[in-house]
């Protein structure tokens, strides 16, 4: 019996608006060409580049996703992560573990300290509900200080550790870079192939597919059905009887283990470890990346993930040459690069506001 | 007693509470390893007359209701920039201090009501945008400091490079100018009374300001925006007035700085100097919605006179500079600690 | 038979006030039963009873019992009242406007098929059975007879679909016996009204016991077996389905006839002759109170009241004039028309304004007494100001002066308080009212306007705030308009009431008419009609 109901045509379908709703891609994609074009470089040298790029940073970037459905925007906050991945690389390069075992190692060491300080960052964004992205970044730096606490001054005082090739001469503290031998692209040699001289760390790519797969499947769960359920509206979750609380928590440790074992891909592509730095920028270049894919704070695909990934590291490699083709001055290319990618959070940010105001 | 301190806990605050004791026990460690104050406090005096300004350039911004101005770096690349013409005309001493300040003026007025203008669109997110407004400006005035037409010789890169120095030292313009007048001592006690008067009047001139019908506009739109719209008054207006005024103070804040650092720091280097200022203010007692003078006083004296001792008397305990460190972790947690505040909640 | 549902004796008091007072109301399964009354008149309560909110245990629980089919029962959780089959369609609309209707129909109770993954990390890591869902959700809105694709996403539904997804959540979980519709067609047009109702009479047919709390009479007339009426936390009257008519229920929601005190003359009573405000076809867009095009002439000197139902857009007048809530019509002070949407502007006309939300608009809760009277004259007449400087945003306030007008006025009005600093948001809801008062008194205004200016205060205090919109009237000669929901405050004090229905005025009354006239304006018919 249909009788008084109205039928609604269903709305699927052709979106006439792809042009629109591309749009930050689209215009990042131009920029590209167009440094590309500019710079003069020499083609297989830079596809080379990018695709090594994209092979070590794509887990950062990945690691982002959850917390934007979870609700709980962009997580400035991996560095946290990418902290507790570094602790794990420093321990097995102390005790010599080297090659694929080393990094598996440090990838299994990596999880408890993860789980453990994600959880805690996520009672932090609890305690800060509406204010989200502000407090993950500076529970980043502060995160950092506490980090360069352990490296510069409880190792080798409160914590025994005696390695000459990793510490200060003092006996006390890190060194600014320790050589990460032991694990150097243990991933990467993996499983090489060589097209048309470049080698294509297919080992590395497999990883981050594998990790696309689990994230797709992860969102089609209950579990991930639940964080999209928080993602959109606290209030109404928590009436339909979910455990916002939980959720939020369990997406930022999801998100802080992945950030963990995205730096571990990240510095095993780059052999050496900047104890103080490498892990400094990792929040702001992924989630820069992933808006310049077209994402914003509160929807964020694997597509866009991997469009801003290849976009703004395109970006990243060609600005300096461009700078110095157009200009004269490379530096200004180097620049320009820093300050698209806090000018595009900025926007993202700017534009999500304003969109979830006039709602 | 239990009473009396939990009076006391209440009203300053754990976080609060564990600074004031390290800085007490960072003073009797010098005591204990023979250390003498004089130069200690001296040197903290100094610094807090310095970066005072732009503690207190959070005042008006925090009031008006945006929110703790992490894109103070805006107001501080005007100052910049003012500084630079300054010298560029090779004005010097105290002519080009306020030469300075005068040609940075309207730049932070400009700039600030382009920045209010995008704050006044993205409420309930000021912070985040304002903090990466600041980080993108500073990126985009690294390509202008490479590209700008400034041309004396000691500004620019004497060989090879192009554009600005790094750093740029002020010993012929107006460094220290301020710092040396009216310029006390006492002993090894040093006072400077010029750098404390000029810190001391703007604190005046702000705290007048809130007594006046625009500033009692601007404070009553900061607390509660719709009761200020029944009495005739537009938020957004006022709003835009706390922003332009906190800007401004970034700006001679900026050169203030600059003058008693005797250099003047140019790319990256504005990046983070509005942290600590806002770190200063909170420790000072204030939260993300209300902030007044004292708390500015309080709070600028605790930090600095932290982050001032903690390298003397720590490196005779343990090795290595554990000032940087401690900036770090105070400073971060202190806005941590605001931003988790539930009482604070009610700004989002 | 047993009831489905029935509550015995429910009282319940909050912080020594009581707000229910031995409340019965009982359900049978197949029965619509409908409960009304006035704001505050304590449903909600009653309702957070019934799903063991939180809010009642924290504030020392309630007396009396719950019976669901004749057995007494325990609800300490709204997870309980669920598992009793109880269940609630909300007011405003729990939907999650990304997710599909299937989604919706099916949060937090998601259907999932047992794998590999979850076999081993459990049955969160289960994927979702979208098929069995859908299938679900379509049977529960057939039974609802209505025809929207349940893979839709509800974004882009019209807002009485949104409703209909609400109930099929609701009767989609099993063992659901009692339903609970709290206003549901406060945002429905009329046309999807009549659908809805069509559908909550298909589920009582089908053996649901249905709790239908309503404003809208005539609906609740068209639709309901059994009428409770509520009134201050007490049940003042049960009427069956077909006893139940409008006038009557209005009249038992609204009544309380009161004995009027004698008010101090005037020498000359206020006429149509000399009108100071002259309002018409104002339209205010005020969510939840919103006039469409009313027509007003208030007289000089008078004190006029303005009644009608919640949600019908009595308090929308107000906000209008004032400027706080996008209005469009013509409003004439003085002969002269004033500017709309412009507070500045009105209160420079000597209009002045006590908002019936006193905490969120009429005070500065962190600010002293002192300077929450003050301000506004500050702002609006430069008053309070230190005039040594030629441009008056930047001259100094003038503090001695507000101290002493602030030490007059708190002796005046009787302000209770330890002097003129303390602030505002440690006072009693009373005294926060009367520095409201107070404020607007600052502005010497010629007409003003007080919104619910006794809503949240204790008994005691609310005589003393009318007393004092007395004076202001016969003292200072001020046109006083008072916005209130207690129809007995107004016939107190007022020399008339108009009655505002549907966003139009649709009468004006003498507060010496009878109840049963009050009562049949309020629903809405004009006293023609009842002749």
């Amino acid at each position: 019996m249909k009788t008084q109901g109205a039928v609604l045509p269903r709305q699927r379908g052709i979106d006439i608006s792809l042009l629109k709703k591309n749009a930050v891609p689209l215009l990042f994609a131009a920029l590209c060409i167009l440094g590309v074009m500019v710079s003069g470089m020499d083609p297989s040298f830079l596809l080379y580049e990018i695709i090594t790029r994209f092979s070590r940073n794509s887990f950062l970037v990945l690691a982002l996703l959850i917390p934007v459905s979870a609700g709980l925007g962009l997580n400035f906050a991996i560095t946290i992560g990418a902290m507790a991945g570094q602790i794990a690389i420093v321990t097995i390069t102390h005790y010599q573990i080297k090659g694929l075992n080393g990094l598996l190692w440090a990838m299994a060491l990596s999880v408890p300290l993860a789980v453990a300080m994600g959880y805690l960052a996520g009672m932090v964004m609890n305690r800060a509900k509406g204010r989200e992205m502000i407090t993950s970044m500076i529970l980043g730096f502060f995160a950092n200080g506490l980090y360069q606490l352990l490296f510069l001054f409880l190792v080798g005082t409160v914590i025994p550790m005696k390695n000459r090739a990793m510490m200060l001469p003092e006996g006390v503290g890190l060194r600014n870079t320790v050589d990460l031998y032991g694990v150097a692209r243990a991933l990467d040699k993996l499983w090489r192939i060589n097209i048309g001289g470049i080698w294509i760390p297919m080992g590395t790519l497999l990883v981050v597919a594998l990790l696309c797969v689990v994230l797709q499947y992860f969102m089609r769960t209950r579990l991930g059905q639940e964080m999209r359920a928080v993602g959109q509206d606290r209030h109404i979750a928590e009436v339909a009887g979910i455990d916002v609380d939980r959720i939020r928590i369990i997406a930022m440790i999801f998100s802080t283990v992945l950030a963990a074992w995205g730096q571990l891909i990240f510095l095993q592509n780059i052999s050496t470890l900047n104890t103080y730095n490498s892990h400094e920028q990792v929040g702001t270049f992924a989630v820069a990346a992933l808006l310049v894919g077209g994402a914003t704070a509160t929807r964020a695909s694997i597509w866009q993930a991997l469009v801003g990934l290849l976009l703004f590291h395109t970006l990243f490699v060609v600005s300096p040459q461009a700078g110095q083709a157009l200009f004269g001055i490379p530096q200004i290319g180097e620049y320009f690069r820093v300050f698209v990618a806090y000018g595009v959070i900025a926007v993202a940010l700017a534009l999500h506001s304003w969109q979830s105001r006039s709602k | 007693m239990s009473e009396r301190f939990q009076d006391i806990r209440e009203r300053l605050g754990i976080p609060r509470l564990i600074i004031i004791g390290f800085v007490l026990l960072l003073f009797v460690t010098a005591y204990a390893t023979g250390m003498s104050i004089g130069p200690l406090v001296s040197a903290s005096l100094v610094r807090i007359g310095m970066n005072g300004i732009l503690v207190l350039a959070m005042v008006p911004t925090i009031t008006a209701g945006v929110g703790l101005n992490f894109g103070l770096s805006v107001g501080i690349l005007c100052g910049l920039v003012g500084s630079l013409i300054s010298m560029e005309l090779r004005i010097r001493g105290f002519s080009g201090f306020f030469a300075a300040i005068l040609f940075s003026m309207p730049l932070a007025v400009v700039a600030g009501w382009a920045y209010a203008k995008l704050l006044n669109k993205v409420k309930g997110q000021e912070m985040m945008v304002g903090t990466y407004v600041g980080f993108s400006m500073v990126a985009l005035m690294c390509i202008f400091w490479l590209a700008a037409p400034f041309s004396s010789p000691e500004m620019v890169w004497a060989y090879g490079g192009q554009g600005l120095r790094y750093t740029l030292t002020l010993d012929n313009y107006f460094g220290k100018v301020l710092n040396n007048f009216l310029l006390v001592s006492i002993g090894q006690w040093e006072f400077p009374l010029g750098l404390f008067g000029f810190f001391g009047l703007l604190c005046l001139l702000v705290h007048l300001f809130f007594r006046t019908k625009l500033g009692m506009a601007v404070k009553a739109a900061g607390a509660n925006p719709r009761f200020a719209e029944a009495s005739g008054i537009d938020p957004d207006r006022t709003r835009t007035m706390g922003v332009i005024m906190s800007t401004v103070l970034g700006a001679i804040g900026i050169i203030v700085y600059a003058q008693s650092y005797g250099f003047l720091q140019l790319y990256m280097a504005p990046q983070m100097m509005g942290f600590p200022a806002i770190a200063a203010i909170l420790i000072g007692g204030a939260n993300l919605r209300d902030a007044r003078i004292p708390h500015v006083l309080l709070g600028t004296a605790l930090f600095q006179t932290l982050l001032t001792i903690a390298l003397p008397v720590t490196s005779r305990v343990i090795e290595g500079d554990i000032s940087e460190v401690a900036r770090l972790i105070i400073s971060n947690g202190m806005i941590l600690y605001a931003l988790t505040r539930r009482d604070g909640r009610e700004v989002a | 038979m047993a009831h489905a549902l029935e509550m015995r004796g429910i009282t319940k008091s909050y912080f020594g006030n009581t707000v229910l007072k031995s409340v019965d109301i009982a359900v049978n399964p197949g029965e619509i039963h409908a409960l009304v009354g006035e704001n505050g008149a304590g449903k909600s309560t009653l309702m957070n009873i019934l799903f063991g909110m939180p809010v009642i245990h924290d504030t020392g629980g309630f007396e009396g019992e719950i019976l669901v089919d004749g057995q007494t029962v325990n609800i300490e959780s709204p997870m309980d009242a669920m598992n009793l089959g109880i269940g609630m369609v909300h007011q405003e609309f729990m939907l999650l406007p990304g997710f599909t209707v299937t989604e919706n129909i099916k949060l937090n109770r998601e259907l999932g098929r047992p794998n590999i993954v979850s076999r081993i990390l459990g049955k969160k890591f289960e994927l979702l059975d979208k098929e069995q869902m859908g299938k679900d959700s379509r049977q529960a809105l057939d039974k609802l007879g209505v025809d929207i694709d349940e893979w839709l996403p509800v974004a882009g539904l019209p807002v009485g679909y949104m409703q209909f997804v609400e109930i099929a959540r609701e009767i989609d979980k099993s063992r659901m016996k009692i339903l609970v519709f709290d206003e549901p067609t406060a945002v429905l047009t009329e046309a999807e009204a009549d659908l809805f109702l069509n559908a909550v009479r298909r589920l009582a047919e089908s053996g649901l016991a249905i709790l239908f709390i309503s404003h809208r009479l005539d609906e609740v007339v068209g639709v309901a077996h059994d009428v409770t009426v509520l009134r201050d936390g007490e049940v003042v009257g049960h009427l069956p389905g077909q006893e139940a008519r409008v006038d009557r229920i209005a009249e038992l929601m609204v009544g309380r006839k009161v004995d009027r005190p004698s008010l101090p003359p005037r020498e000359k009573e206020p006429s149509d002759d000399d009108l100071i405000l002259e309002i018409s076809s104002l339209s205010v867009d005020m969510p939840g109170e919103r006039l469409a095009g009313l027509d007003l002439k208030v007289r000089r000197g008078e004190i006029l009241g303005i009644g009608g139902l919640a949600g019908h857009g009595k308090v929308g007048i107000a906000n209008g004039i004032m400027g706080l809530y996008p209005s469009s019509g013509i409003v004439y002070k003085d002969g002269r028309e004033l500017p709309l949407n412009n507070p500045k502007a009105a209160l420079s006309q000597g209009i002045a304004f006590v908002s019936e939300d006193r905490r969120g608009v009429g005070l500065l809760l962190d600010e002293s007494i002192e300077n929450n009277i003050a301000f506004t004259s500050a702002q609006v007449q430069d008053r309070f100001l230190r005039k040594r400087l030629p441009w008056t945003s930047l001259q100094v306030r003038d503090n001695e002066a507000i101290r002493q007008y602030a030490l007059e006025t708190i002796k005046e009005l009787d302000i209770r308080c330890q002097g003129p600093e303390q602030p505002v948001r440690r006072l009693s809801g009373g005294n926060q009212q009367k520095v409201c008062l107070a404020r607007a008194l600052a502005l010497s205004p010629e007409v003003l306007f007080a919104s619910e200016p006794t809503r949240g205060i204790d008994v005691g205090a609310k005589s003393l705030v009318l007393d004092l919109l007395v004076k202001f009237n016969r003292e200072f000669g001020m046109t006083v308009v008072i916005t209130s929901s207690e129809l007995a405050e107004l016939r107190m004090v007022c020399d008339r009431i108009a009655i505002v229905y549907q966003g139009r005025l649709i009468g004006i009354l003498s507060p010496d008419a009878s109840d049963v006239e009050y009562g049949l304006m309020m629903a809405g018919k004009k006293r023609a009609e009842v002749s």
